[in-house]
C-alpha cells in the first residue's frame, strides 16, 4: 500500500499514532478480520461477565460448594476416574484447534483438498465435544442438577454449570454450522474465484476463541 | 484481490512446523492442569499452578493460533487492553461477594 509505506518504517508506537491519527482505515487487515476480532471482544466481555457471576455466588454462598472432581467423575474400568470426561472434552477442542490451524495454512497455500479436509475434521471433532457434553448435561440431570438444586451442596452449581457450558455448547453448535458452510464454500472453489483464503482465517479466528473460552472454564469452573 | 488482503496473506503464512510445535505444547499444558486435580493438590499450590497452566495456554492460542504475535501493534492493541477494564468488574464482585457472604453470617448464624 502506497501511502502505508512509511508508518511501517516507524518505531511500534509511532505507528499507532500514524494509524490511528490520519483520516483512513486503521487497522491494515481485511475489514472481515478486524470485525471478527471486534466481536470476540465483545464475546470477551460476556464469558467474563457469566465466569464473574459465578466468582461472586460461589464466594457469597453459605453452603459447600460441589466439589467438581468427584461430580464431574466417570465410572470406567472398575473404579471412579476423577474429570475424566471433561479432561478427554478439553483434548478434543485442543485438536480441533490444532486442525483448525493447519486448515487455515492449507488455505494460504491454495491446497483445496486439504483445506476441506482439515476444516471437516475440525467440525466433526467440535460435534464430538457437542455430543460429549450433551452426555454429560444428561447425566447430571439424571442424579438430580437442577439450576436451583442439587444433592451435594451450594444450590448456585447448577445454574452456573447450565448457563456457562450452555453458552459454551451453542458457540461451539454455531461455530461447526459455520465451519461448514466454510469448508463447502472452500470445495466449490469459492475462494479461488474470490481471489482471497482470508475468510478460512477468519472462521479459524472465531473457532480458537472457542477453545480459549473452554480454557478459562476448565480452570475456573472444574479445576478451581 | 485488495490491496489489504494481499498483505496479510502475505504475512499471515508460517511454517507448519510453528503451529505443530504449540499443538503439542498446548496438550503438555492440558495434561498437566488435568494432572493438578489428579494429583489432588490443594490451596495456594493448586490456584497458582492452574492460573499458570491456563494463562500459556490462554496465550499460546491468542499469540500463534490466532496471529496476534504478527499483527500490527494499533490491533493488538485495540483488542488486548479493553478486556483489562474487566479486572474492575472482577475486583468489584469479589469485593461484593465477600460482603455478601459476611452480612449472610451474620444475619442467618447466631
Amino acid at each position: 500500500m502506497a501511502h502505508d509505506a512509511p508508518a511501517a518504517a516507524l518505531p511500534p508506537l509511532k505507528q499507532v499514532v500514524a494509524d490511528f491519527a490520519s483520516d483512513k482505515q486503521s487497522f491494515q487487515v481485511p475489514w472481515g478480520k478486524a470485525m471478527m476480532w471486534i466481536f470476540l471482544l465483545s464475546d470477551t466481555f460476556i464469558f467474563t461477565c457469566f465466569l464473574t457471576a459465578y466468582m461472586n455466588v460461589r464466594m457469597s454462598t453459605m453452603e459447600a460448594w460441589p466439589n467438581p472432581s468427584q461430580v464431574f467423575a466417570l465410572h470406567l474400568f472398575g473404579r471412579d476416574i476423577p474429570m475424566i470426561l471433561i479432561a478427554i472434552m478439553t483434548f478434543v477442542l485442543i485438536t480441533s484447534s490444532g486442525t483448525m490451524a493447519l486448515a487455515v495454512n492449507y488455505g494460504y497455500r491454495r491446497d483445496r483438498k486439504r483445506t476441506v479436509l482439515f476444516l471437516s475434521a475440525t467440525a466433526a471433532l467440535g460435534a464430538m465435544f457437542v455430543g460429549m457434553q450433551a452426555f454429560e448435561w444428561t447425566k447430571l440431570i439424571m442424579e438430580g442438577v437442577r439450576p436451583w438444586e442439587n444433592p451435594w451442596g451450594a444450590p448456585q452449581f447448577g445454574s452456573a454449570f447450565f448457563m456457562i457450558t450452555g453458552f459454551h455448547g451453542c458457540h461451539v453448535t454455531a461455530g461447526v454450522i459455520y465451519l461448514l458452510v466454510t469448508a463447502k464454500r472452500v470445495a466449490s472453489g469459492f475462494y479461488d474465484r474470490k481471489g482471497s483464503y482470508e475468510t478460512v482465517e477468519v472462521a479459524g479466528l472465531y473457532w480458537h476463541f472457542v477453545d480459549l473460552v473452554w480454557v478459562f472454564i476448565f480452570a475456573f469452573f472444574y479445576l478451581w | 484481490m485488495n490491496q489489504a488482503a494481499q498483505a496479510t496473506e502475505g504475512h499471515q503464512q508460517h511454517p507448519l512446523t510453528v503451529y505443530l510445535w504449540i499443538w503439542l505444547l498446548l496438550f503438555v499444558l492440558s495434561a498437566f492442569s488435568y494432572m493438578v486435580d489428579y494429583f489432588h493438590l490443594q490451596g495456594m499450590l493448586r490456584w497458582t499452578l492452574i492460573l499458570i497452566f491456563m494463562a500459556l495456554k490462554a496465550g499460546l492460542i491468542v499469540a500463534i493460533f490466532m496471529h496476534m504475535a504478527w499483527e500490527r501493534l494499533a490491533l493488538k492493541l485495540a483488542i488486548l487492553l479493553p478486556p483489562l477494564c474487566l479486572l474492575v468488574l472482577i475486583g468489584f464482585m469479589a469485593i461484593e461477594g465477600d460482603y455478601t457472604f459476611i452480612t449472610r453470617g451474620s444475619a442467618f448464624i447466631r
